[in-house]
C-alpha cells in the first residue's frame, strides 16, 4: 500500500519532468458485451488522441456508443461478459489491459469522471462533506480539517454559495444543478488530469445546462486538465471543444477541430445531427426535422456504411462496402463516407437519391418545404456557427 | 431524457390547465422534467401516530421490565405461595397464581428476559450473517451469487420447527444441560434459520442500490469494493434489513413458545414465555381448578409483543421505503 504510494509519486516527479503534451492515446479501441443474442459491439475500432489541457467532444445518439467508450477508457466496465481489446496510452503508459487494482492508482487521482444523472451520482444518505473528503483523505492522506478546509475550497470554486452550511447537507437538500456542482466537485477534489464529463447536463434543467458547462470549461482551463465532453448536442460542444468526435454505431464516423467540422463536414450523419437542432431564426411551428429510423442494432449490424439505412445519400455502394476513415483536406479532419456532403459527389447522390424517390432523402429535404425542389440550395443551407 | 424541443401539433388534442382544446392549434412546449419541481406530490410518509407511541411505550416497557425484573419488587418467578394456589388476579397476585402458587406476573416478567434474550439474539446473529452474505452476493452477482441464493434457497427448504429441533436435540437435550447452553444453541439454532430470510432481502436489496450510478462514481474516484460496500451500499441497505428484523424478532418470540410446546425451548425452571404457555397448556388440560390467566397472560404479552413489532415494522417499512422520485 504505502510502497505503491511511493512508487506512484516517483512515477509523477518522473512524468512532471518529461510532461509529455499527449494526454491519452486511443488506439483501435473494440468494447463488445457478450450477450444471449451475441455479441454487442458497443465501440468498434475507435482511436483518438487529446493532448493536455484540451477538449474532446464526442457526439451520437442515445447507444451509439458515447458512454460506453469514455468508461470504457478509464476501465470502469465490468470485466465479466465484456471484451476489450486495442490500446489505451495514458501519458505514455499503456493502461487498457491494466486490473482494476492497477488502474485504482489512476482512478480519481489521474482521471475522474463526472456522471450524467446528479440525482443518482450521489449517496443519498451520505453528507455532501463526506462525500468530497472521503477521496482526499483516502488518496491524499489528508487530515480532517485539512480535507474540510480543501472540500470548501473546491465547493467555493464550483460556486456553491453557503459552502459551509452545505458541507453537512444531504443530496436530497439541494437542486439538480447545486448537486450537479457537487459531482463536479467531487471529480476534481484529487486534481486529476483527464476528466471525463458523460452527458453531464442531460438530467438537468435547461437554464442550468449552460451554468454547468461552463464551469466545466472554466475549471478545465484552470486546472490545465484534459477534457472528454460527451454529449448528443452538437450545440454543447460547438463552442466549448477543440476537437469534435461524431460516433455512430460504435466508430467515430466524423472527427475535425470544431471550426473544421462546423464550416466543412464531410458525414451526413454530422450534417443530420446539426440539422435537427432547433434554430432560432426558424418560423414558430415549424417541423422540426429528424434523422428518420434508429441506430442500427449492434448485435448484427447492417453490412456496408452502418448509417447508410438511414442516409439520404446512400447509393447502392454504401450498403455493401464499408468506407474507412479517409483524412479530408483539411489536416486532422476524417469521415467515413463515399459520397461526402459538400463534394460533387455527395450532390449527384442525392439528387440520384431524389429522383428516385427514396424516402430518406426526401425526408432529408421536405424538412425545408419551401426549398423543395431546389436541391441546390437545400444543400447549400448550411447553419453558421 | 428528451431533448427541450419546440413542436407544433396541428389539430391534435391538448390538455392546457385542466381544459381540453381540441380541434385547435396549440403550442406544445416539450421540456425536461425538472426533477426538483416536478416532485409536487407529497411523500407519504406514514406517521408514527397514538397507535405508534402506544406500541413504543408497551415495547420499552417490556424491555425495561425484562432488563430490571432482578431489582423490581416481585416475588421470586419460583417461589411457591402454597396458601394461593390457582388463584385469580389480586392485589398481591396482579395476574393471579397458577397451580403450585407461583406468581404469574413475576414469571411473565422473567419470561420476558428469556424470550427477548433468544428472540433478539437470533435475530441479531441472522442479521450479521445473513447481512454480510446478503450484501456479497447481491454487489458481486456472478457466481458468488448463485452460490449464496442455492444455500439460502436449501435452507429455505428446511421447515425451521424441524432443523432447531434436530439441532437443540443433537446438542442441548440433555436435561442436566445448562439453560445458558440451551438459550445459546436455541439461539444459534434459529439464527441459522433467520440467515436465509434476511439474506435474501439484504440482496435484492442491494442488487438494486448497487447498480446505482453513485456505486460507479465510487469506483471511477478509486474506492476499493469492501469500502464502497460498507459506505455507500450497506446504509441504504440497513433499513430494508431492519424493518424485515423487527417482524423476525416477533417470529421468533412466537416460534420459541412452539419450541417449548415440544419441549426443546428454554428449560421449564426458567420461565420465558413461550414454556410458560406449553406449562400452562399441560396445567389447564390436567388439573382441576386450573385458572385460565396460566395461558392468558403470557399470550397477552406476547400478543401484545408481536403487534407492536408487526407495526413498527410497518412504520419502518413505509418510512424508508425510498422510490427514486422521493431522493
Amino acid at each position: 500500500m504505502l510502497g505503491r504510494r511511493v512508487q506512484k509519486q516517483e512515477n509523477r516527479t518522473i512524468e512532471a519532468q518529461a510532461r509529455p503534451e499527449r494526454l491519452l492515446e486511443v488506439a483501435d479501441l473494440h468494447t463488445s458485451f457478450k450477450t444471449p443474442r451475441g455479441l454487442v459491439h458497443a465501440v468498434n475500432a475507435v482511436s483518438f488522441t487529446l493532448d493536455r489541457g484540451k477538449t474532446l467532444g464526442i457526439v451520437g445518439e442515445s447507444g451509439s456508443g458515447k458512454s460506453v467508450l469514455s468508461r470504457s477508457i478509464m476501465g470502469l466496465l465490468p470485466r465479466q461478459n465484456v471484451v476489450r481489446e486495442g490500446s489505451v496510452q495514458f501519458e505514455g503508459n499503456e493502461i487498457a489491459q491494466f486490473s482494476p487494482s492497477a488502474m485504482r492508482a489512476y482512478w480519481g487521482t489521474e482521471m475522474a469522471m463526472v456522471f450524467q444523472d446528479p440525482m443518482t451520482s450521489l449517496n443519498p444518505v451520505v453528507k455532501i462533506g463526506r462525500q468530497i473528503t472521503e477521496s482526499l483523505k483516502y488518496h491524499l492522506d489528508m487530515h480532517r480539517d485539512q480535507s474540510d478546509a480543501t472540500a470548501l475550497a473546491l465547493m467555493k470554486s464550483v460556486g456553491i454559495p453557503e459552502a459551509e452550511r452545505r458541507l453537512n447537507e444531504y443530496p436530497h437538500q439541494m437542486s439538480g444543478g447545486m448537486r450537479q456542482r457537487i459531482v463536479i466537485a467531487v471529480a476534481l477534489a484529487c486534481g486529476p488530469k483527464l476528466l471525463f464529463a458523460d452527458e453531464p447536463t442531460t438530467a438537468l434543467d435547461v437554464t442550468v445546462q449552460a451554468q454547468i458547462l461552463n464551469l466545466l470549461q472554466q475549471q478545465q482551463r484552470e486546472r490545465d486538465m484534459g477534457m472528454v465532453l460527451v454529449t448528443h448536442d452538437l450545440g454543447v460542444v460547438a463552442g466549448r471543444a477543440d476537437d469534435i468526435a461524431v460516433m455512430y454505431a460504435g466508430q467515430i464516423v466524423e472527427t475535425a477541430p470544431t471550426r473544421t467540422l462546423f464550416a466543412q463536414m464531410r458525414m451526413p450523419y454530422t450534417e443530420g445531427l446539426l440539422k435537427s437542432i432547433p434554430k432560432l431564426e426558424q418560423p414558430s411551428h415549424s417541423r422540426l426535422e429528424i434523422i428518420g429510423g434508429r441506430p442500427p442494432d449492434l448485435i448484427n449490424a447492417p453490412s456496408g456504411c452502418k448509417f447508410s439505412p438511414r442516409c439520404p445519400y446512400a447509393q447502392d455502394r454504401c450498403h455493401v462496402e464499408e468506407p474507412p476513415l479517409i483524412e479530408a483536406d483539411t489536416p486532422g479532419h476524417y469521415f467515413r463516407c463515399w459520397y461526402p456532403v459538400g463534394t460533387d459527389a455527395g450532390r449527384e447522390a442525392l439528387e440520384r437519391n431524389l429522383a428516385a424517390n427514396v424516402p430518406q432523402a426526401q425526408a432529408a429535404v421536405a424538412g425545408d418545404a419551401a426549398l423543395a425542389g431546389k436541391i441546390e440550395t437545400a444543400l447549400d443551407q448550411r447553419i453558421e456557427v | 431524457m428528451p431533448e427541450p424541443s419546440l413542436s407544433a401539433t396541428t389539430n391534435a388534442t391538448a390538455v392546457d390547465n385542466g381544459d381540453v382544446v381540441a380541434g385547435t392549434q396549440s403550442l406544445v412546449l416539450d421540456l425536461p422534467p425538472v426533477q426538483g419541481t416536478a416532485k409536487v406530490e407529497k411523500s407519504k410518509t406514514k406517521k408514527l401516530g397514538i397507535v405508534g407511541w402506544i406500541a413504543i411505550f408497551w415495547l420499552v416497557a417490556v424491555c425495561a421490565a425484562a432488563i430490571l425484573a432482578p431489582v423490581l419488587p416481585i416475588p421470586s418467578p419460583t417461589k411457591n405461595f402454597l396458601s394461593a394456589t390457582s388463584e385469580g388476579p389480586s392485589l398481591a397476585h396482579p395476574m393471579g397464581t397458577d397451580s403450585t402458587g407461583q406468581d404469574m406476573f413475576s414469571r411473565v416478567i422473567w419470561g420476558a428476559r428469556a424470550s427477548l434474550l433468544v428472540s433478539v439474539s437470533s435475530v441479531a446473529f441472522g442479521l450479521l450473517f445473513g447481512g454480510i452474505l446478503g450484501l456479497i452476493a447481491g454487489y458481486y452477482r456472478g457466481k458468488l451469487d448463485t452460490i449464496f441464493t442455492n444455500i439460502f434457497n436449501v435452507f429455505l427448504a428446511i421447515p425451521q420447527l424441524v432443523l432447531a429441533l434436530a439441532l437443540v436435540a443433537v446438542f442441548a437435550s440433555d436435561p442436566a444441560v445448562s439453560v445458558g447452553k440451551r438459550e445459546f444453541w436455541l439461539i444459534i439454532s434459529i439464527g441459522l434459520v433467520s440467515i436465509p430470510i434476511i439474506g435474501r432481502i439484504t440482496r435484492a436489496s442491494t442488487l438494486s442500490w448497487a447498480q446505482r450510478e453513485f456505486v460507479l462514481a465510487g469506483r471511477s474516484m478509486g474506492a476499493k469494493n469492501k469500502r464502497i460496500m460498507s459506505r455507500d451500499v450497506l446504509p441504504n441497505v440497513l433499513p430494508a434489513m431492519f424493518s424485515i428484523a423487527l417482524l423476525g424478532i416477533a417470529v421468533v418470540i412466537v416460534l420459541e413458545g412452539g419450541l417449548s410446546i415440544l419441549g426443546v425451548g428454554v428449560p421449564p425452571s426458567t420461565p420465558s414465555w413461550g414454556n410458560l404457555i406449553a406449562t400452562g397448556r399441560n396445567e389447564l388440560t390436567r388439573i382441576v381448578g386450573a385458572c385460565p390467566q396460566v395461558i392468558l397472560a403470557p399470550s397477552i404479552a406476547i400478543f401484545l409483543t408481536v403487534l407492536s413489532l408487526n407495526y413498527l415494522g410497518d412504520v419502518v417499512r413505509a418510512r424508508f421505503d425510498v422510490r427514486e422520485s422521493n431522493i
